[in-house]
């Protein structure tokens, strides 16, 4: 597993490369990997069906906790089938998308990169593995939705959601440590077996709320879910792919993860349920507002997300509290979970790719301005029509399956089962707006108005990849039972937490039941409402005023609020004079030490003063008074000096001075590198001054006083601090250890190097990572001054 | 800055100041030294060329490009970390030869570490000499 998400890593690196070879047969080229990886994942079906779990794992940081650990389970296999089969088919769809657009090298890279992400988010099982990949899908969403990064609305739309998921992000990665840290281990594996111990753990509600954060800036809950619609401004394939059956998708994944740990108690219960309900509620609404098809599918996206959320808030953990939750109930929620997650990854990648085609033929995706269409493009309306209709949830398609589950599990829940029902019904009927939106209007509708540009059906693998899924949509829902025990099962016996495998029997058609009835129902409501949709607009017109003060707005003010803060310290801190930084620095320092000594009851300071033979101890350290006075001497040349040039040599001979006293108390490779430091300081000095002029004028007596002052403060405050340290003894030192494993372990004599090159070697390899990114600071500052040519 | 003698001084200097600071590297496992110092060193001899000629010719001596270096340097650490993990091992245990004599040199052995610390030298070479350079050539 680990040399598969690795390899898709290399392939992504080497794909604009590939992409200049192959030309126009790049798509294709390309999808050979997510397919031949999808072909590897199908395999493990009958092997995961059977309770097999398969593992790998290699240190990476242990002493940490730290593993490369992949796990391979229901869950993990079901996303990563999804990944890498709607991925085979994105890819595909894309080499013909893009054809002739100048960046769509480096977007198969990002697109590769972010499978092979999502890939080893879903497999990884040590909590800082997955966190990682988590970021670098927001990274490689980010780059994806600034595909064309010359306009501004894509520029800004990646941003959002950028700050947005990285915001979730940082809060997630504080959940998991304490989550870690409450259960006892950093791997999933071994969390999922600790029982009660996390929901019983004083830390559970931060720890769930914080993980929730992640998790709901990333499947844009309400009320963070105004970033998804923006992502639209991404190409086509990636809202197919990224923004409706993967990455958005990576919050329930996690909270599907985590929930038979953390679930089933009323935090659980509350928090998601009304979460979700509302952004189900929410989005449905909004998406039968919109006029563009990519928007309408985003809010119905969102809209999808919330009812996962709400499933797994009325489901999770059937089986540890059997009294609170009832069994049953949460076996139909977690089966309705499982089977809605697949149908909606199949239907709305199928509609995104068909609104793509739309857009690309059409010349415009606002579905006032389109109709008739399925004479020109019947292919494209044929995998219209099976999306929707599965959107819509007719049978036999999926998802009509995954409504049935759905409407069952709320009305099998003790606790407000009514009205969870209702809000289910509600959303039910709004998709069938949605879908009759998308599908009728477009392809069957009287044309309102002429399309800009007369439409033909798209060239293959445009039309095929939404074809194939929608199919796949269809296939699934005659034969359910196909797909029930091998994919369902396992999921299903890992979300209820069972010990033993739960036998899940799916049928295409259950029979006339309250639940069928209520689907009718859902039906013919939405039908209605989309016959008579101008006039249910003007009536929800009131929502359009609500929704300029809603969540997107806070961004905006969130984000304006941030520049503001930024450019007041700006202007109150960095004035531009070197002065001015050294003044504010002084102040601090001395403010934050000078209050901590001053409340210091007594200064352990003892004086080693040799009390008799003053002379004769004076003569014995004469080279030691010496280098004082050196140094003396150069911090009175360096201040009295009229010439810049001389001042930098006197401090040189202070650094100097400094540096003897090293080698008088027998740090040598201290010395040298003050040595060192010193002269290439003096050098750097030299190169700006000499381009400098004299220095004309000086300050005004009453400044240089308060400088004199302030300077004299700072270094009677340093002094009082160097002979304090030097009393202060700690009692473990560290140093020991090191003294006496530095010839042992470290096969060094010169123990500094040894703990820099092996004790400490992750510190160093981080400095010089930090120097590096220091250095190209410098080298931005100095040349990409504004107003200047840049040369190479 | 046009001196004869600084110049004079620079073409003999430079090959001392550039030989002490690998040995200075080499030798810092067991006596003072190593990468961190060695790397000053070995951007000193190039800062005194760019000093007493111009940046450009001090570019020339150096043959490849500060960021190069820095990469190459950066690459060296890494893969003395990662040569742990092929094996199974953690990222930057570290691995040594047994003692083997050289002639001229006496007993000399090698190991992770001496990788990883002329990584260190290259990035500190690299970053002093970008620096420098970028500000000489203002």
């Amino acid at each position: 597993m680990m040399l598969l998400i690795l390899a898709v890593f290399l392939v992504a690196m080497a794909s604009p490369a590939v992409e200049r070879l192959t030309g126009r047969w790049a798509g294709i080229v390309l999808a050979l990997v997510p397919l031949s990886l999808f072909g590897w994942f199908a395999t493990q079906i009958a092997a995961i069906q059977s309770g097999a779990k398969v593992s790998q794992s290699l240190a990476w940081a242990p002493a940490l906790d730290v593993n490369l650990s992949f796990h391979l389970d229901g869950l993990s296999l079901l996303f990563a089938l999804l990944i890498t089969g709607i991925g085979t088919l994105v890819v595909f769809y894309a080499g013909t998308y893009l054809r002739g657009h100048a960046f769509r090298g480096r977007f198969f890279a990002w697109l590769l990169t972010f499978m092979a992400a999502m890939l080893g988010l879903v497999l990884a099982d040590n909590l800082i593995v997955m966190f990682l990949f988590w970021e670098l899908t927001s990274i490689s969403s980010y780059f994806l939705i600034g595909t064309d990064h010359q306009r501004e609305a894509a520029r800004r739309a990646a941003l959002q959601a950028l700050l947005v998921t990285g915001l979730g992000g940082l809060a997630m990665l504080a959940g998991l440590l304490l989550m870690g840290a409450a259960g006892g281990s950093f791997e999933m594996s071994q969390l999922l077996l600790s029982g009660d111990r996390l929901r019983e753990h004083a830390l559970y509600l931060p720890i769930l709320l914080l993980i929730l954060a992640g998790c709901f800036t990333k499947s844009a809950q309400w009320p963070f879910h105004f970033w998804l619609p923006n992502a639209m401004e991404a190409p086509t394939p990636v809202s197919a792919y990224l923004h409706s059956s993967t990455m958005v998708k990576a919050g329930i994944y996690l909270m599907a993860r985590v929930s038979p740990v953390m679930g089933g108690t009323q935090w659980w219960f509350g928090v998601l349920t009304v979460v979700g309900g509302v952004t189900m509620l929410a989005g449905a609404v909004m998406a039968i507002r919109q006029s563009y098809l990519k928007r309408i599918l985003a809010y119905s996206t969102i809209s999808a997300l919330g009812v996962m959320t709400f499933l797994l808030g009325i489901g999770a953990a059937g089986a540890w509290s059997p009294e609170s939750v009832e069994p049953e109930m949460a076996l139909y929620a977690a089966q309705a979970f499982t089977i809605f997650l697949l149908a909606h990854a199949l239907y709305k990648a199928t509609l995104f790719l068909v609104a793509g085609n739309v857009a690309a033929q059409a010349g415009t995706a606002d579905v006032g301005h389109l109709g008739a269409l399925a004479r020109a493009m019947p292919l494209t309306a044929l995998a219209a029509v099976l999306g929707a209709l599965s959107m819509a949830g007719f049978p036999p398609l999926f998802g009509f399956l995954s409504k049935e589950l759905l409407l069952e599990a709320t009305m099998k829940q003790p606790v407000l089962g009514e009205v969870l029902t209702a809000a289910a019904m509600l959303a039910g009927t709004l998709f069938v707006v949605v879908s009759a939106l998308i599908a009728w209007g477009p392809f069957f509708g009287r044309t309102a108005a002429a399309t800009a540009q007369p439409a033909r059906e798209t060239p293959l693998p445009m039309w095929i990849s939404p074809l194939l899924l929608g199919a796949a949509g269809l296939v699934f829902g005659i034969l359910p039972q196909r797909i029930g025990e091998p994919l369902v099962g396992p999921i299903v016996t890992g979300l209820l937490g069972a010990s033993e495998p739960v036998a899940v029997h799916l049928v295409a058609w259950p029979g006339f039941n309250f639940a069928l009835l209520l689907g009718l129902g859902a039906i013919a409501a939405g039908l209605a409402i989309y016959a008579c949709r101008t006039r249910v607009l003007r009536l929800s017109e009131p929502l359009a005023r609500l929704e300029r003060w809603g969540p997107g707005s806070w961004y905006d003010r969130a984000l304006a609020g941030l520049i503001a803060i930024g450019q007041m310290q700006t202007r109150l801190l960095q004035s531009g004079y070197l002065r001015n930084y050294l003044l504010i620095v002084l102040i601090t320092a001395l403010g934050l030490i000078g209050t901590a000594i001053l409340r210091l009851e007594s200064l352990p300071i003892a004086w080693d003063w040799p009390a008799a033979d003053r002379l004769r101890w004076s003569y014995e350290h004469l080279y030691l008074l010496l280098t004082a006075c050196l140094i003396l001497m150069g911090a009175a040349g360096a201040v009295h000096s009229r010439s810049r040039i001389a001042a930098v040599a006197s401090l040189g001979a202070v650094g100097y001075g400094v540096a003897l006293i090293y080698v008088f108390y027998g740090a040598p490779d201290l010395a040298l590198t003050q040595i060192l430091v010193e002269t290439l300081t003096v050098l750097l000095f030299m190169l700006v001054f000499y381009r400098l002029p004299g220095t004309k004028q000086r300050s005004s007596p009453a400044l240089r006083l308060r400088d004199t002052i302030l300077c004299g403060t700072f270094g009677l405050l340093m002094s009082v601090l160097v002979l304090v340290a030097v009393n202060i003894q700690l009692q473990d030192k560290i140093s020991d250890f090191f003294i006496a494993q530095s010839v042992g372990l470290g096969q060094g004599r010169n123990i500094v190097n040894v703990i820099l090159v092996d004790f400490r070697a992750l510190d160093t390899l981080g400095e010089i990572v930090v120097l590096s990114v220091a250095a190209l600071g410098v080298l931005a500052l100095l040349k990409l001054r504004p107003g200047r040519e840049v040369s190479a | 800055m046009k001196s004869i003698i600084l110049r004079s001084a620079t073409r003999y200097l430079f090959p001392i100041i550039a030989l002490f600071s690998i040995f200075l590297m080499l030798r810092g496992h067991d006596e003072p030294g190593g990468g961190f110092i060695g790397g000053l060193l070995g951007a000193t001899c190039f800062a005194l060329y760019a000093l007493a000629y111009d940046v450009a010719t001090a570019r020339r001596m150096l043959r490849v490009e500060e960021h190069q270096l820095i990469g190459i340097g950066l690459l060296f650490a890494a893969v003395a970390g990662a040569l742990g993990l092929v094996v199974g091992d953690p990222f930057l245990s570290t691995y040594w030869t047994s003692e083997f004599p050289v002639p001229a040199l006496g007993q000399v052995k090698l190991g992770t570490p001496l990788l990883f610390d002329s990584g260190v030298y290259l990035t500190v070479v690299g970053v002093v000499l970008m620096i420098i350079f970028a500000l000489a050539e203002e």
